[in-house]
């Protein structure tokens, strides 16, 4: 990451972002105990209730004030079919910015990629990268392997289809992977070629301490790609053997969720540079 | 890393060091002095906390925002001041204003901007509020000692020693007024648009604003609506650019042809066409031909200046000449008989607890000498935050000036060679301008061209840190 600092964004400026209406939801705990806010962006296809199943209430019970952000055109957030990374991003810089404190930012799946970008716009109090598909062809080549049926038509401009096997362990009863994955909608057209082929994160802004986590039984992010994801924050990843690859979801999600809080207890020193 | 964490009023330890004059002063470590805690001042507090230092903050009211709070004493802002530079221009670069904001947000909505900025990154604490600065003074090993005494004089002088200081006092505070001949004797009411805040105060008057700025413009509208009548007197003709273009903020539509890296004659053809085919040829309205072309003078944003003109609520008149007992002599001959006379003529930046020759500027011209406005040649822990004008936002600028100078401090105990550089390159560069070539130079000294003058600091930060 010694790549230089972008001051000037003139393209940006001239071309600012098109508001959209966003779905955040939020549990946030009765007594504030002065801890961060954590800010939960879910990968392509899911919207905030991935979060809001587990995730934001057990956060908050340890006293983390928890919210979640549907990207645009995902769970509640205005319909984008024309979105990209770059309104992806957008969207979780204003969500964050918008919360009362500086924001820890979770990101998960290609959410992650999101939330890396976001780290360059918005100086984070820290970072968790959940399973992080940072994309490329490796990413497509493996998803290519486990699912063609779901994954060819992307190529086309279609829809992504992740199947139950790549998102969950078999420890999660057949109904509930059911329901989740009916639940499931589709990034923007783009945004989804934008994972292929579009630009590598430019360095974080304000040395957030970032944690990456993940699964070795992952069936959409394979171990190499979560090392590397690891290795571009100095890091080695966190993983939980066993489990899909939506950790938030999956049976045992509560032992992630708790490795990230316990973290962020411990008050990570920032990055280093 | 250095690390100050030791909140708590800054107390005098007598055994640590005294003034010149035998008074004790507190020794505040590797903490870091920033004063003001407006636009400029806040950012600057946020990145050196970021970037792991210490900070005392002091600001002479009892709020944040600076210039853009209202309530302040000081603060130039009247009732409908908006702002004239888009969002994407106007915000921090790390802190976006909320996307659901006007482009152009109201005065009001900045302070509150402001507010959240402050609390977003718990930087109150660092500020201590009510507490004006009265002497900064360099002391050996390139620290500062820093008296404060409560705002308004009241209570004894405290001294601390620090590691650094960032001068973030603002440039709109200090009104400039001109000198006219006969002004004493003048019977209407006289004032500086500092003091002006409401349109009620020009309610049913007959009106002269002076100043073809953008305040000057913007109380001219304001006259249009209010008064009886009114002039508005103007040394030169300007090109008065809309708010708007092709449907989009205009300063967007320029900052497209910057991203095209379209050269400036040509940007400044297509920006002459597109105001001759939209706004038309002002002279038809008794305006003065622009003697410059655009980018060469601060730029005008006002779409309705000329939309009171063309209705006859405003009467553009040339310079003043001299002031008589009712009425007030143009330079073209005429006279007219104003009862209020608003001075929009703008302000001067002012350090009154510096010693000039710090800055650079040691007859008291005023005008310091300053690398990237900011470095001062031969103090390497000293910076001026904010003190440009440029043809867009100030806070982005600000926010880079203050990365730059954090980066600085670090790398002063991490990488000193690299400090040393740019040190030397301050030196080397001092007085150095960031804008095409500026009408009347001598008098906009600190104007500066956003994309010219952000490149520059890109290139000051690239070298720093060896990239």
């Amino acid at each position: 990451m010694s790549e230089r600092v972008r001051i000037v964004r003139a393209w940006e400026w001239a071309r600012p972002e098109r508001p959209a209406r966003r779905e955040v939801l939020s549990v946030v705990p009765e007594l504030e105990e002065g801890k961060p806010p954590l800010l939960f962006v879910p990968g392509f296809g899911h919207g905030a209730w991935a979060f809001a199943e587990h995730w934001l209430s057990h956060a908050a019970s340890r006293g983390f004030p928890a919210y979640a952000l549907s990207l645009r055109g995902h769970g509640g957030s205005e319909p984008a079919p024309a979105a990209t990374l770059r309104s992806y991003t957008h969207d979780v810089v204003q969500a964050a910015a918008g919360l009362p404190r500086q924001a820890v930012l979770v990101g998960h799946g290609a959410g992650a990629r999101v939330v890396a970008h976001a780290l360059a716009r918005y100086p984070a109090r820290a970072a968790v990268l959940v399973a992080p598909v940072f994309g490329g062809w490796g990413t497509f080549g493996t998803a290519l392997r486990r699912n063609p049926v779901g994954t060819l038509p992307a190529v086309f401009g279609g829809r992504l289809r992740l199947n139950r096997r790549q998102l969950f362990s078999r420890e999660l009863p057949d109904g509930e992977a059911r329901r989740h994955v009916a639940r499931l909608g589709r990034a923007g057209r783009r945004a989804q070629w934008q994972l292929l082929t579009g630009r590598q994160p430019e360095p974080a802004v304000g040395r957030p301490p970032v944690l990456v986590l993940g699964s070795p039984d992952d069936r959409v992010v394979p171990s190499a790609a979560l090392a590397r994801a690891a290795r571009r924050y100095a890091s080695a990843p966190l993983l939980f053997p066993g489990m899909g690859h939506d950790l938030m979801l999956d049976a045992r999600w509560r032992e992630p969720l708790d490795a990230i809080l316990d973290w962020l207890e411990k008050d990570p020193a920032p990055a280093r540079g | 890393m250095p690390s100050s964490t030791d909140l708590g009023r800054p107390d005098p330890d007598p055994t640590v060091a005294l003034t010149r004059d035998g008074r004790p002063v507190s020794d505040r470590g590797d903490t870091v002095c920033v004063i003001g805690a407006g636009a400029s001042g806040l950012t600057a507090v946020k990145n050196l906390r970021e970037h792991g230092f210490g900070v005392d903050c002091y600001e002479r009211e009892t709020g944040i925002g600076g210039a853009w709070n209202w309530r302040h004493d000081r603060s130039p802002v009247y009732a409908s001041t908006h702002l004239i530079s888009s969002r994407p221009f106007t915000q921090f670069p790390d802190f976006p204003m909320p996307d659901d904001w006007p482009d152009y947000p109201h005065h009001a909505q900045l302070l509150s901007y402001f507010e959240r900025y402050a609390d977003h990154f718990d930087l109150r604490q660092h500020i201590w509020f009510g507490t004006e600065v009265v002497r900064v003074e360099p002391v050996e090993g390139d620290r500062w000692d820093v008296t404060t005494r409560s705002t308004g004089g009241y209570g004894p002088e405290r001294t601390s020693r620090y590691a650094a200081v960032v001068l973030a006092n603002g440039h709109n505070w200090s009104p400039k007024l001109p000198r006219y001949e006969g002004l004493e004797q003048f019977r209407g009411e006289v004032m500086h648009a500092s003091s002006y805040k409401d349109p009620a105060q020009l309610r049913g008057k007959r009106v002269l604003v002076v100043g073809g700025g953008n305040t000057g413009c913007d109380i001219a509208v304001e006259a249009a609506q209010q008064a009886s009548h009114c002039w508005h007197s103007t040394r030169r003709g300007y090109w008065y650019a809309p708010k708007y273009v092709f449907g989009r903020p205009a300063d967007q539509v320029n900052d497209t042809l910057l991203a095209l890296r379209v050269p400036l004659r040509v940007r400044q053809w297509l920006y002459h066409r597109t105001l001759r085919l939209t706004v038309g040829d002002l002279t038809r309205f008794g305006l003065p031909r622009p003697d410059h072309r655009v980018y060469e003078t601060h730029p005008i944003a006002n779409s309705q200046l000329i939309y009171y003109v063309g209705h006859g609520e405003i009467t553009p008149v040339p310079d003043l000449t001299r002031f008589h007992d009712r009425t007030v002599a143009l330079s073209d001959e005429r006279e007219i008989d104003p009862e209020l006379v608003i001075f929009a003529t703008g302000y001067l930046p002012r350090f009154e607890f510096l010693d000039g020759a710090v800055l650079g500027d040691a007859d008291g011209s005023g005008r310091p000498r300053l690398w990237l406005n900011a470095f001062a040649a031969g103090h390497p822990t000293l910076a001026v935050v904010g003190l440009v004008q440029p043809d867009s936002g100030v806070f982005t600028i600000a926010h880079w000036q203050s990365v730059l100078f954090a980066r600085l401090l670090a790398l002063r105990t991490a990488r000193p060679d690299r400090a040393a550089a740019f040190g030397r390159r301050v030196a080397a560069g001092l007085g150095e301008r960031y804008s095409p070539k500026v009408k009347d130079s001598s008098r906009h000294w600190f104007e500066v061209g956003h994309a010219d003058y952000l490149r520059a600091l890109q290139r000051a930060l690239d070298e720093l840190e060896g990239k």
